[in-house]
């Protein structure tokens, strides 16, 4: 039986909201996975859909966002802008074959320390029940396939 | 300021990684060791070592001298969170020599050691993220904090004990202050007190002369009856503008001589009397209370029939010799511009209705303590007369102490005030009356000077305590002593048995909590709050009246219940705050900001619209996108948005992220 699959999760935090709960989770000892990378930013609205997309080409399991409550953002609305592309990414992960359990987006204001170990202990559990992404080995492999394809079928010209 | 000329960002890179045992807070759960070894053997790392407080003085010269020594030009120390030392470890990469922002932290205790239980898995988490921040460090550049000047001037927004001490301590520094309160006049809750515990010295006697005070101060601008309608700008320099509501009384001619209020053409009074709880009517046009500062009249226009309805002889209007009654006012406002702002909007008592079975609203002789204050004041309704609605003196009084407070159902906190002002209370009650007076608690919480000494004295005066949380307040009598009486229901713990007591008078200690509109002011100011509501510090201990908004202080209940010395001494608190910041004359200006690449801008104005501060405009000629690194807050939501890459924001640039998230993975 091998070890149990511990899943690899960025996870982008806002200064602000999410990364100061993640402290007073650290604060207060609760206890979680150790499933998640924090790579912290001033606000959620900086995040790039391509942070998310290079995260899982890297080997990434699963993207966690963590940003203010709307209304609350410390920029005024940069979560409504994170949210915005949030949903287009979603369903382009999704048209991709990544599972919509792997990307995650949460609310989570500086004193909910609690939810910072709620959310990433549930997603390392869906995760887990996913298995690995090993979406680099995948992505090595269409590119040896399209090798092939290419030298079969000459591309017209 | 240039801090190392020869520096560019563009010199081969030499970085030195310290890994902090925290005594055993870190070391206990990551092999700090391990972590410098593994560190040492990434591209780059000239340096990698392991210390037992890298933030103390020996810690931080270690830095220093590794800089001097090995020519160090990016330093990565892995230790608590950047939000706590990142300032230090910055400022020792500074004396080394090098700019302090070719400093990163990685956390590896609040986001590691902290929350993890496994060694081994906790390690690894700590090297994978070590090696992002020195994938990261390569592309960080010199940078420079711009100064801004800040004006010498302080909005203090809230007129209770807290907000009158912090503009009384500011004002007395030199420094304009504008107090702005939403009410008729300042004072808040503490006005309505009748003594203050436990010296059980009368409140308005403290209280007045400080109101007065603030009145008649020449640095001080009050404005009663006004809102704040917007904020803009930022620490140094907030642009505020105040809405001053029409209180139909020209302010200036008003001399409070109140002989309006006689000529009112109705001859009682119309409506509940806000300062009285309600237990005494006032007519339209009023003064909340004889002390108010400022003594100036108001018309309720909900109450005044000439304002509600339009048909009225209006026999005011001549009464003032002044003629300063004038129903055409409409609101009015005024722009100020203050370089910090005091939020000490305070606190509401607890809503007793919410808690039925209490019976508050429908037994008739259930009381809340704010109500009971004014029953015992002297300028009360009753004139300091403890009586029952119906008139008689109560011979027995109930005081239930947490209503709504360490309650599941309710408010989870303490509300710190209740047990003391129930024991004050009970005092005064039984001074007036002699009557019989039951407490019934769960814990007395009577920590602060003198206050132990208090209860013990109410102890010695022959008051009863039970300890056990009340079930309910009930008139269904079971035996004759019962009948015409109110009986309270609780489990005595101590004793161990149910117990039914029956009681004239039953008054809720009511708990604090944050005000209804609390979250329109944190909205409106930018404030965080704590789940239940209250405001909330930038730092529990260590900034307990700064919040995450730089130039933004908070004093008083708005930050969490607290008694009137624990709000005048965070007022004052907060007002050295605000004076720190004015006398140093200049606010340094993280220097996170984004700038446009005019050869890569097409100038498409994508992020025009982004910008919620307007820093963006377009400089039409060239054809692309202008940032204004004044306004600019750095937040980044332009650089997410730029289909052309055209933008990069100051140390969290595309390719220092980029660089962090591959390198985290590339640990497998």
């Amino acid at each position: 039986m091998p070890e149990e699959f511990e899943p690899r999760i960025i996870a982008f935090f806002c200064n602000w909201c999410t990364y100061t709960a993640a402290d007073l989770a650290g604060v207060s000892r609760m206890k979680y996975a150790p499933t998640t990378r924090v790579v912290r930013v001033m606000c959620s609205g900086r995040i790039d859909p391509q942070f998310v997309l290079s995260a899982f080409a890297q080997g990434a399991d699963g993207v966690l966002i963590g940003g203010c409550h709307p209304g609350d953002c410390h920029y005024i609305e940069g979560n409504y802008k994170m949210l915005r592309r949030f949903n287009l990414l979603k369903r382009m992960l999704s048209d991709m074959g990544i599972e919509k359990e792997r990307v995650r987006l949460e609310w989570i204001s500086a004193s909910e320390g609690d939810r910072v170990k709620k959310v990433v202990n549930e997603m390392t559990e869906h995760i887990r029940a996913l298995g690995p992404l090993k979406l680099p080995e995948a992505m090595a492999k269409w590119d040896v396939e399209f090798e092939e394809e290419v030298k079969e079928e000459p591309a017209h010209v | 300021m240039s801090l190392n000329p020869e520096s560019n960002g563009k010199e081969e890179v030499r970085i030195g990684f310290f890994v902090c045992h925290c005594g055993t807070n870190i070391a206990g759960m990551i092999d700090v060791e391990e972590v410098a070894k593994y560190v040492a053997t990434l591209p780059n790392v000239v340096v990698s070592k392991d210390y037992k407080y890298m933030c103390s003085d020996a810690g931080q010269d270690l830095i220093v001298q590794d800089i001097k020594e090995h020519r160090l030009n990016r330093i990565v120390v892995a230790a608590c969170s950047p939000l706590l030392h990142e300032r230090t470890f910055r400022t020792a990469t500074m004396r080394g020599g090098i700019n302090p922002f070719f400093c990163h932290m990685v956390n590896i205790r609040e986001h590691g050691s902290w929350v993890h239980s496994e060694k081994a898995s906790a390690t690894e988490k700590a090297k994978a993220v070590a090696r992002g921040a020195i994938g990261r460090v390569k592309f960080h550049k010199p940078l420079e904090k711009r100064k801004e000047p800040v004006e010498p001037a302080v909005m203090v927004l809230g007129g209770g004990i807290a907000g009158i001490q912090a503009a009384l301590t500011v004002a007395n520094s030199g420094k304009r202050v504008y107090l702005v309160e939403r009410d008729a006049t300042i004072g808040g809750h503490m006005a309505y007190f009748d003594k203050t515990f436990p010296t059980l010295d009368c409140a308005a006697c403290i209280l007045t002369p400080k109101m007065s005070e603030v009145g008649a101060h020449p640095n001080i601008t009050l404005w009663t009856y006004s809102d704040v309608e917007q904020i803009t700008g930022y620490v140094g320099n907030y642009k505020v503008r105040v809405k001053h509501r029409p209180r139909y009384i020209i302010e200036k001619d008003c001399v409070g001589c109140l002989d309006c209020i006689d000529h009112c053409v109705f001859k009682n009074g119309n409506t509940d009397d806000e300062f009285n709880q309600g237990l005494s009517k006032r007519k339209p046009v009023y003064i909340p209370f004889p002390q108010a500062v400022p003594k100036i009249v108001a018309i309720d226009p909900n109450a005044c029939d000439f304002l509600a309805k339009g048909k009225c002889d209006q026999t005011c209007i001549p009464s003032c010799d002044k003629n300063a009654i004038d129903f055409t006012q409409k609101e009015t406002f005024d722009d100020i511009k203050v370089g910090a702002i005091i939020v000490a909007t305070g606190f509401k008592t607890f809503d007793a209705k919410r808690k039925p079975l209490y019976g508050y609203g429908k037994h008739q002789n259930v009381y809340t303590a704010l109500e009971v204050e004014r029953l015992v004041t002297s300028s009360g309704p009753t004139e300091g007369h403890v009586v029952l609605r119906d008139g008689r003196t109560p011979k027995s009084v109930g005081i239930v102490h947490c209503v709504g407070s360490r309650d599941h159902q309710t408010n989870r906190w303490c509300s710190r005030v209740c047990c003391m002002y129930s024991l004050k209370l009970a005092h005064l009650i039984k001074e007036h009356t002699n009557a019989e007076i039951y407490n019934f608690y769960i814990d007395m919480r009577c920590p602060g000077k003198g206050y132990e000494e208090f209860y013990e004295r109410l102890l010695e005066e022959g008051n009863h305590f039970i300890r056990g949380r009340v079930a309910e307040v009930t008139d269904a009598a079971q035996t004759k002593d019962e009948e015409g009486k109110l009986v309270i229901r609780v489990e005595d713990t101590l004793a161990g048995f149910a117990r039914r007591i029956p009681v004239d008078m039953v008054v809720l200690a009511t708990g604090l909590e944050p005000r209804e509109d609390a979250n329109d002011v944190r909205r409106m100011f930018n404030i965080s709050c704590s789940t239940e509501g209250f405001f909330l510090e930038r730092h529990p201990k260590l900034a307990p009246v700064s919040t995450t908004t730089d130039g933004l202080f908070l004093a008083g209940a708005c930050q969490g219940p607290k008694d009137i010395p624990d709000t005048v001494a965070q007022a004052g608190a907060a007002a050295a705050e605000a004076m720190a910041l004015m006398d140093a004359g200049f606010v340094e200006m993280e220097p996170m900001t984004s700038e446009v690449d005019e050869l890569r801008c097409s100038g498409c104005k994508t992020c025009l619209n982004m910008c919620p501060y307007s820093a963006i405009g377009r400089d039409d000629a060239k054809g692309v996108a202008v940032i204004n690194p004044v306004l600019c807050k750095g937040c980044g939501v332009c650089v997410a948005a730029c289909p052309s890459g055209a933008i990069t924001q100051n140390l969290f640039e595309d390719q220092e992220i980029f660089a962090e998230i591959k390198e985290i993975l590339a640990h497998a």
